[in-house]
This record gives C-alpha cells, sequence and structure tokens, in this order.
C-alpha cells in the first residue's frame, strides 16, 4: 500500500522523460501523458480512500526512518488536493489536444509543451505529499520551472514581458521561502514538519512569529493575497488558454495549501490568525474591485481568483476544525470552477477572435453552447444557491457566525458583498459578450437621420462608450475566428459537469472535508503518524539542536 | 556553535548587492541580483548548520567533531536549482532584448495596465468636452469617420509609447488622448 505513495510523482516525471525522447511523434506523446494523467487520476481516488478508511498514508523514502529520512505524507487534505487537481490536469489536457496547442504548430514549440505539462503536474503533486520543508520547496521548484516554460510558450513578445515580470516575482519568493527554511532549521535542527509541530511549539514566541511571517509572505506571494498579488493579472492572461486554465485553478491553490500547512502543522498556536483575518478581507476587496473595472475577460478572471483567495485565507484565519473543513472544500470547488472559467473563456475566445468585451458581442446566436458552458460556473462562482459555491460559502459563514468575532462578523458582511460583486461581474461580462448585438459598425448607418439633441447627445456617449471599449487593452490584434473541435468543448463540458457533480455529492464531499478539518486541527495526529514508533522523539525532551540528527 | 564574522558580513553584503541590484530595470542587473541573492541564502543555510567540524560520514570523526551535512544538501539542491532557472533567465533575457530590436534590455511596461489608465481618462475628457460643445453638427462626424483609420494609427502609438519613454508612460498616453481629441474635432 505505502508503496503506491511516490507513484503519484514519479508516473508524471517518467512521462515525461518518455515523452522527451519522442519529440517527433506527437499522438505518442499526448497518448504518454494520457496515460499518465490518468493513472495520476485512479491513485489519487485510491490515497483518497485508503486515507479516509485506514488514516495518514506515510512513506520513508529510502527507508530511512522519518526524522533523518525524507517523508512524503498523504492526509485526507492532501488526498483531496491530489484528486482534485489530477482531475483538472486531465480534463486540460484533453482540452488542448483539442486545442493541439494547436493550429499553432509552426510557431509553438509543440514537442516540449506535453513533457512540460506532465512536469508541472509532477511539481504540484510532490507539493501537496511532502511532509518535509525541504521537499515542499523542490515540490514548489519543480512546479514553478515548469511553469515559467508554459507562461513563455512560443516567445511571443507579450509572453515573454509577461513572462519576465512571473518569472522574477517567483524567483523572489522561492528565494524567502527558501531563506525561511535555513531559519527553521538553524532554530529546530529539522525540517520535518511533523518533528516541527513539537520543536516550533518551544521556541520563544517572537521567534515563532518572525519564522511564521517569513513563511507567510513567502507563500502569499504564491498565493496571490492582497499586497502581494499584483503580479498575477499581469502574467495569467497572456498564456495560451488551457496553461492560464491550469494555472489558475492549481498554482495559487498550492500556495493557499502550503499556508494550510503552515498555519495548522507548523505554528498550531499562532499568533497572526487577526492578521490574516485583515487580509483575507482586503484580497476579497481589492480583489474583485480590480475585476469590476476590466474590460477583458481574461484579466477579469484572473481578479476574481486573487479575489477569492480571500475565502480560503478567511477559513484559514478562523484556526478551528469547522474553519478548515470549510476551507477545504472551498479550494475543491475553487479550483474546479476556476479551472472551468478559464476554459469556457478559452472556446469563447476561439469563436470570437478575442477576450476584449469590446470585441465580443452577439455571441449568443453565434455560440449557444458557450453561453451556457460559461452560464453555470459563473452562477456557481458567484454563489447562486444550489451550486458548491454556495455551500462552500455558507460552510465559511457558518463558521463565521459560530466564532463571533467582531473580526468574524466583518469578513462575513465583506464575503456576502464580494459573492455579489462577483456575480455582477460576471454577469456584466456575460451579458455584453452573449446578448449586447455586435455593433462595431452601426454608428455610421443611424447618421442619415437628423437627430434631436438629446438623441445626439446621448449617441455621442454612446460612441464615447464604444470607443471607450474598442481601445480597451488587450484588444490586441484580432485574430481569426477558428473553428472549434469538438474535444475542446467536450473537455469544458466535463469540467461543467465536474463542477455540477462537486455540488449533487456535497453531502459526502463535505463530510469528508469535516473529518480532514479535524485532523488537521489536531496536528499531532500526524506527528504521531509519521515519527509513530519512537515516543522520545514527541516527549518534548529532544534538545532544540541535536547534531547527533545528523549521523544514522 | 561560534558563527564565523565574516561569513555573516560576506552574507549581508551579498544579500544587500542583491537585492539593490533586483529594483532595477534593467534585466541584466536584475539577474545577477538574483544570482547574488542566491548565493547569500546559500551562505545563510550554511550558516544555520552551527559549527562546523570534520568531513561528516567518510572520515572516522567522531559525531561531536563532524559538521552538519544536512545544509550542505539543501545548499547543493539550491545551486543546482539556482543555476538551472539562470539559464532560463538568460534565454529569457536575451529573447526579451531580440524582440525590442536589441535596444532595450528593461522589464517592459505592462500595455494592459497603461491603458486602463489612459483610457480611463479618454472617457471622462472626451464626455465632458462633447457636452460643453453642444452640438457641432454633422460635419464634424463625418471628419471623425474619415479620420477613423488614423485613429487605429494612432491606437498602435500608444502601444508603442511605453517602450520608447517607459518612466513617462502616462505622459505620453495622455499627450496621445489629447492630440486624438483635437484630430477628432478639427
Amino acid at each position: 500500500m505505502i508503496a503506491l505513495v511516490p507513484l503519484v510523482v514519479l508516473i508524471p516525471l517518467v512521462g515525461a522523460a518518455i515523452a522527451l525522447t519522442v519529440p517527433g511523434y506527437r499522438r505518442l506523446q499526448q497518448g504518454i501523458t494520457l496515460v499518465a494523467l490518468s493513472t495520476a487520476v485512479v491513485l489519487s481516488g485510491t490515497y483518497m480512500w485508503l486515507v479516509d478508511s485506514y488514516g495518514i498514508l506515510v512513506m520513508e523514502v529510502g527507508g530511512w526512518a522519518a526524522p533523518f529520512g525524507i517523508a512524503l505524507v498523504i492526509d485526507r487534505v492532501s488526498a483531496l488536493m491530489l484528486l482534485v487537481s489530477s482531475i483538472v490536469l486531465l480534463g486540460v489536457f484533453v482540452f488542448s489536444i483539442g486545442q493541439g496547442l494547436a493550429d499553432g504548430d509552426g510557431d509553438t514549440p509543440v514537442s516540449i509543451y506535453y513533457p512540460t505539462y506532465l512536469v508541472l503536474g509532477a511539481g504540484v503533486f510532490n507539493a501537496f505529499i511532502a511532509g518535509d520543508l525541504f521537499n515542499l520547496y523542490v515540490g514548489f521548484e519543480i512546479l514553478l520551472v515548469a511553469s515559467y516554460v508554459l507562461i513563455t510558450l512560443g516567445g511571443t513578445a507579450q509572453r515573454i514581458r509577461a513572462g519576465v515580470t512571473y518569472v522574477i516575482v517567483s524567483l523572489v519568493s522561492s528565494v524567502l521561502f527558501l531563506a525561511a527554511i535555513a531559519l527553521i532549521y538553524g532554530a529546530t535542527g529539522t525540517v520535518n514538519m511533523a518533528q516541527l509541530t513539537v520543536r516550533i511549539g518551544e521556541l520563544p514566541g517572537e521567534m515563532q512569529l518572525i519564522l511564521n511571517l517569513t513563511l507567510l509572505i513567502a507563500f502569499g506571494i504564491k498565493a496571490a493575497i492582497f499586497p502581494l498579488s499584483f503580479w498575477l493579472p499581469d502574467s495569467y492572461p497572456t498564456a495560451p488558454a488551457p496553461v492560464t486554465a491550469v494555472f489558475a485553478g492549481l498554482l495559487t491553490k498550492v500556495g493557499v495549501y502550503a499556508i494550510i500547512r503552515t498555519q495548522t502543522q507548523l505554528f498550531p498556536d499562532s499568533s497572526i490568525d487577526t492578521l490574516l483575518m485583515v487580509i483575507a478581507g482586503l484580497t476579497l476587496l481589492i480583489g474583485i474591485l480590480g475585476a469590476v473595472s476590466q474590460l477583458d475577460i481574461k484579466r477579469l478572471l484572473s481578479f476574481t481568483l486573487i479575489s477569492h483567495i480571500g475565502y480560503m485565507i478567511f477559513g484559514i484565519a478562523m484556526a478551528n476544525a469547522a474553519g478548515f473543513a470549510a476551507t477545504i472544500y472551498y479550494i475543491a470547488h475553487h479550483i474546479i470552477v476556476q479551472t472551468t472559467l478559464f476554459l469556457a473563456v478559452g472556446l469563447l475566445e476561439r469563436q470570437g477572435g478575442t477576450t476584449s468585451l469590446s470585441g465580443l458581442g452577439g455571441m449568443m446566436r453565434k455560440a449557444p453552447v458557450i453561453a451556457v458552458l460559461f452560464f453555470i460556473p459563473m452562477l456557481n462562482l458567484g454563489g447562486i444557491p444550489p451550486f458548491s459555491g454556495f455551500i462552500g460559502k455558507v460552510g465559511l459563514f457558518t463558521v463565521a457566525a459560530e466564532l463571533q468575532t467582531t473580526e468574524a462578523y466583518w469578513l462575513m458582511g465583506i464575503g456576502a458583498l464580494v459573492s455579489l460583486l462577483t456575480l455582477y461581474a460576471l454577469a456584466r461580462a456575460w451579458v455584453l459578450a452573449f446578448w449586447r448585438p455586435l455593433r462595431r459598425v452601426e454608428p455610421a448607418e443611424v447618421r442619415d437621420v437628423a437627430p434631436s439633441t438629446e438623441a445626439l447627445m446621448l449617441r455621442k456617449r454612446e460612441e464615447a462608450l464604444i470607443e471607450r471599449l474598442q481601445d480597451a487593452p488587450d484588444a490586441g490584434p484580432q485574430q481569426e475566428q477558428k473553428s472549434i473541435p469538438r474535444l475542446m468543448i467536450g473537455a469544458t463540458t466535463g469540467m461543467v459537469i465536474v463542477s455540477v457533480a462537486l455540488t449533487v455529492f456535497a453531502g459526502p464531499l463535505f463530510a469528508y472535508s469535516w473529518r480532514a478539518g479535524e485532523a488537521i486541527a489536531d496536528p499531532y495526529r500526524i506527528t504521531d503518524a509519521v515519527l509513530g514508533d519512537t515516543p522520545g522523539k514527541l516527549g518534548g525532551g529532544s534538545g532544540r539542536t541535536e547534531p547527533e540528527v545528523v549521523d544514522e | 556553535m561560534t558563527m564565523p564574522l565574516v561569513l555573516v558580513i560576506v552574507m549581508v553584503v551579498l544579500y544587500a548587492c542583491g537585492v539593490y541590484l533586483m529594483l532595477d530595470r534593467t534585466l541584466t542587473r536584475l539577474l545577477l541580483g538574483f544570482l547574488l541573492v542566491g548565493n547569500a541564502t546559500n551562505l545563510l543555510i550554511f550558516l544555520m548548520s552551527g559549527s562546523f567540524g570534520k568531513s561528516p560520514i567518510s572520515t572516522e570523526a567522531t559525531v561531536e567533531e563532524m559538521s552538519d551535512p544536512l545544509p550542505q544538501a539543501f545548499i547543493l539542491t539550491a545551486i543546482v536549482i539556482t543555476f538551472g532557472v539562470s539559464a532560463f533567465l538568460l534565454a529569457l533575457i536575451y529573447r526579451s532584448w531580440r524582440l525590442t530590436h536589441d535596444r532595450d534590455d528593461t522589464v517592459q511596461d505592462d500595455e494592459a495596465d497603461l491603458e486602463i489608465s489612459t483610457t480611463e481618462a479618454l472617457t471622462t475628457e472626451e464626455v465632458t468636452e462633447e457636452d460643453l460643445e453642444d452640438t457641432p453638427e454633422f460635419d464634424d462626424e463625418q471628419d471623425d469617420d474619415d479620420i477613423s483609420p488614423d485613429r487605429d494609427g494612432v491606437g498602435i502609438d500608444v502601444n508603442e509609447a511605453p517602450d520608447s519613454g517607459a518612466d513617462t508612460g502616462g505622459n505620453t498616453g495622455g499627450s496621445n488622448t489629447a492630440a486624438r481629441g483635437s484630430g477628432g474635432r478639427e
């Protein structure tokens, strides 16, 4: 059983290696990727079942006992994250086959796309199963390097510009993370997260605070929480549609996952919960205000992505089992819905030739299917009752109401407002793109009728608005409209179905999240599971610096 | 458990220089800054290993005499990662430089961001002025039509403006919109 644990990382990596050796055969590469990702889905499902029935899975790599060797740990949270992210990776992969990444055979280096995509997957999976701070760092680096390649795919001017910002911001966060690891190692003499639970608790309060904040900044950049979120809407929208979709779904959530681990496992009695509350509120508000002002759908979605990270931080900041449970459910919901929305926009871009709201219009008639595929996740993200977004938010708000602190009440208010504003921003985009008649030529025709003064004024305003829309950012060169392969529609529909399934199976899923939340609220469970057989280590008697640790 | 002061000073200087370089707009300096910061972090990890002693595992030294090998393993990993990322960054910088026709080595502005600020200015300006101007009738508008291809030209100028005078992006954008406004009215 335990031997299954590293497979979820190994299989994509091996798949990537094999796929790299057959650069010319795209079909073969696709086959390999498909097999690797499907296996990952099956494996993750198995983990989820195993963890839920038999408890935490711990694998000691190379047979070295836990605090000395590298431990891979899968608990309920990791298992759920693995399952959701592998499903998303698979769905987006099918979408990108459809797109062929696509038609652009000539100028995009397709031969590296699939291997890089698999490496990205391996990095994400590795980050989720890391039981060791340094292994978490390595997981981050794997996924980041893969994402550097994917975001600059093709090397067009726009992507290079966005890529430079993205790469440098990520590098800074990685260096901070590494420095934080160094400091933690210096303070405690270990990087094993299970052991850190015990040892960090023994440190003086100020030292804990410093370490906690350093890690929070490092992960905050990756998770795009408010003051550190500026890079996201600049860089994500320029990448190819499937790449943006998978980035939006997964990468920020890996950051959030790392924050969850930090707050629950490393600093269980953290003193920064109020700070997190404030950050959550600001992320929610600033993010959504950004979204409301955007004219490009991809940028708009990137801002809603930032905004909704706030909900997850909110759940973490409440720091109790119920809060964690709600956050876990919300993350699963958000990964799937956000990805689906970006895929739908990918379809829209293909059909309409642009993602700028100025260039789109009358899509309802041209593409009713896309309209529906965009509409459902839109309602879902906005938190309209039957959908999982609603359930997730109700979960969070219930916990907040039970908490009965001022901050929690404030955040409930902000959360409800942001939910409405999300719906407003998306509905506005949807109406403009699908319902508004396409009117780029129109003003010329009206001109023959001698208009009244008011009518003229009105029209001028209208024209000014249209002109403004047409000058909109990213309006860019209009791509020619392309036909949409069935596979792309199929993949998006599949993702929509998965997102609806989150609602249908909300009962079991929320119960699962609940168990997961309860489990991580007590970090010593993992410590017991990882270091289990050596109770002497748990007693807290072990010195802070333990040079013997080295020698095994 | 003594920290060699020299190493601490070297680390501090490396961090300081690295951060200073990373604040620059020039990409090559950014890369150099990143390398310095990366190495400073490696030194930090090294310093965190505590006292230094004989080489671990291979020698017959007792446990007390050995230095801690784990941070060294971390450093090795970090060096490899830094190396790979630097190679990628170099390629990225070179590509960015080529895309600006071999004359610009700085971080490019995000046109979308610049344009959001300028387009906002455009609407307020245009609507109010036209409100004041009242209804100067048709000929005006027909001109508008004739000029419209030019407008696109101007639009492209706006896009390119940030490349040449990056720091005055806002201003050039503003003047462009002003020019456009007047162009439309004549």
